[in-house]
């Protein structure tokens, strides 16, 4: 038994257990716990700065709709027009900001459609338990096997032109995955001893259920909500790409980007790039917070944090 | 009697279990999206009538307007309309397509298959992308191609497929055009095997790697949790190689949740699906759904809702049996 050492303890304390064998890169862990912290940074500066870009630039650079220049048609970016001009000669750059500003508008008013109804069937069905959360649960993979697309372009398509479809044809169809969130936390807090102290203490239903449930589901329900936002721009982005959306006169990214679909044929990349470029930041930029709220929420095993 | 209780039998049992429940559960979740539909319908604004007549409802009389209303049925209510098309349905009588002029299962007869070949090499093109660099990424991870594929991953995700479409178009049709932009073949060429190949090249690449993105994060996720699993520290402690020890203990395990994850993306698929055979002009069933909605053709509308929801139930019910006939560890819990 002389080459086992039992001085020196298998496991250093202070270093995290690792399995033996395994090539990891000695830096890679100091700095995927800074990429947390640094990527929810960077999602909120990114969010900001697209929503500050979406309400001030078309303001400050006086959009007008309305507004064509056929003498400066289809041209590419340059100082005076830095994403280009369009088929009739808008100028793009103020465009895809207002067109995002629409998006984000419509994606917005979507997520709080979604996040009330899923937040109050999710509460329901985790309070009620038992047989009629499986029943609530049923019910939710039903509304899931419907590609959201595809009922979002039903509803659509009975209730043509107008905005309110498009934002119920979202908001009606993404509410699934915020009611997942807020029963799993409200199964989850059921249990805790702080409830049963509550209850034991002599506390109403209904001082349990504002003061002790209530508060604790907000903070996962409003993030939820958040990280809905990038696939309701994507949904009616889609929408309106397919002639479906919101009214052609409206500058949304879908419509810009329905415009674009011809005139890529002409070779006109940046009347679909741009678009698209600020569609994907949107997206990175929520992608950001979402991976930092995943870090936080199960830390547990550390090749997930490099996700 | 040892026979009965051998794990084959019991696990198809499971199975056997596990179908009739999917289906129990299937059948009322179809029956709600037709009725949700129909009410969705009959609360809207429109009024099919105008469908039927087109420009000539504003010529013909009221008369006539009235006793096509009758024929059709229109002014019954919702239920009796309702009942009336789900009996059609079980004879296969969906009724006639407004968009098409023909009727509807017509339409989902020619369309059906085109869509089928674009979604099945699609899903094949996914597969074999994520799988390939997901496990690589994994395998090196943080070396450069981890973080190549991660950060594609991220950004391709926040991409809509007709974006992709509209980019792979510019470069391989308008910037160096070797491959047709759209259609089924060239105008008026025989749809033949050289040409629909052609003309399937570009949509079916674009569908899968619109897919991509989800698959490779999750395979990429997954074979990292399985390489930190104990059955695998056992494999590298034996002293196996490096290559036996990824693809043959660790990735197996990971593959099962990946089946799962795929029998569920089915919905994205079709989502997928609408876009991309909508870019390029793919005479699908997909495209055919814009083509039904845009022109606010119901019966065209309501049976292809039924069918992709019928398709999704299956294609969930097919990956879990898939699971619970690969991995003996899973029991079937409905």
């Amino acid at each position: 038994m002389a080459e086992l050492d039992l001085r020196r303890p298998a496991v250093r304390p202070g270093e995290p257990w690792r399995p033996a064998g395994r090539r990891r890169p000695g830096t890679l862990r100091a700095r995927r716990t800074w990429a947390g912290r640094g990527r929810l940074t960077a999602g909120l500066v990114g969010l900001g700065l697209l929503v500050a870009g979406a309400v001030l630039i078309p303001w400050l650079g006086g959009l007008d709709q309305g507004a064509v220049d056929y003498t400066a048609v289809r041209q590419p970016p340059s100082l005076a027009h830095p994403f280009g001009t369009d088929a009739v000669g808008r100028d793009l750059f103020l465009r895809s900001f207002a067109g995002l500003g629409v998006s984000l508008t419509v994606a917005a008013s979507c997520a709080v459609i979604s996040t009330v109804i899923g937040t109050l069937y999710g509460a329901l069905s985790g309070l009620l338990g038992g047989w009629p959360d499986r029943i609530l649960m049923r019910a939710v993979d039903g509304v899931n096997a419907v590609p959201h697309l595809l009922l979002g372009i039903v509803i659509v398509a009975l209730y043509r032109g107008s905005v309110l479809a498009v934002i119920a044809s979202i908001g009606l169809t993404h509410w699934t995955t915020v009611a997942r969130v807020v029963r799993s936390e409200v199964l989850s807090l059921r249990g805790r001893p702080f409830v049963d102290a509550a209850i034991s203490g002599g506390a109403t239903r209904r001082r349990v259920l504002g003061r002790h449930l209530l508060p604790a589901v907000v903070p996962p329900a409003v993030l939820s909500s958040v990280l809905i936002l990038p696939h309701a721009v994507w949904h009616e982005t889609a929408l309106s790409f397919l002639g479906l959306g919101l009214p052609p006169h409206l500058a949304s990214l879908g419509n810009i980007l329905a415009e674009g679909r011809q005139a890529v044929l002409l070779g006109s990349w940046w009347i679909v790039v741009f678009p698209s470029a600020l569609l994907a930041a949107t997206t990175l930029a929520v992608a950001g917070i979402a991976a930092w709220w995943r870090d936080r929420a199960r830390p547990r095993r550390r090749s997930e944090l490099a996700l | 009697m040892t026979t009965l209780t051998t794990p084959a039998r019991r696990r198809g049992r499971e199975i056997g279990i596990l179908v009739a429940w999917r289906l129990g559960v299937a059948v009322p979740v179809v029956a709600v999206v037709a009725t949700g539909v129909f009410l969705l319908a009959a609360w809207s604004p429109f009024d099919p009538i105008y469908q039927y007549f087109g420009a000539g409802v504003f010529s013909a009389s009221d008369a006539t307007i009235a006793n096509a209303r009758e024929q059709l049925g229109l002014d019954d209510s919702v239920w009796s309309q309702l009942g009336r098309w789900s009996g059609g349905v079980f004879s296969g009588e969906l009724g006639q397509s407004l968009s098409f002029r023909q009727p509807v299962s017509t339409v989902i007869a020619q369309r059906l298959p085109w869509t089928l070949l674009l979604v099945t090499l699609g899903l094949v093109v996914a597969v074999v992308l994520s799988l390939v660099a997901g496990v690589i990424a994994a395998w090196r991870q943080g070396g450069w191609v981890d973080r190549l594929v991660t950060a594609v991953g991220h950004t391709l995700e926040g991409l809509p497929p007709f974006v992709l479409a509209l980019g792979a178009i510019a470069v391989f049709a308008v910037a160096w055009p070797v491959l047709p932009v759209a259609g089924l073949t060239d105008a008026g060429a025989a749809p033949t095997v050289d040409q629909v190949t052609r003309h399937l090249v570009l949509p079916a690449v674009v569908l899968g790697v619109s897919q991509t993105p989800w698959l490779v994060l999750h395979v990429r996720s997954s074979l990292l949790g399985a390489l930190d699993e104990d059955h695998v520290t056992g494999a590298r402690s034996r002293g196996l190689p490096e290559r036996v020890v990824v693809l043959r203990h660790a990735l197996p395990t990971a593959l099962l949740p990946f089946v799962t994850v795929l029998g569920n993306r089915l919905p994205e698929l079709v989502t997928g699906a609408v876009l991309v055979e909508t870019v390029f002009s793919w005479p699908g069933i997909a495209a055919a759904v814009v083509t039904a909605a845009l022109s606010v053709d119901f019966p065209l509308l309501a049976a292809l809702t039924l069918l992709t929801t019928a398709a999704v139930l299956a294609g969930a019910l097919l990956a879990d049996v898939a699971v619970l006939l690969l991995d003996p560890r899973v029991s079937a819990d409905g």
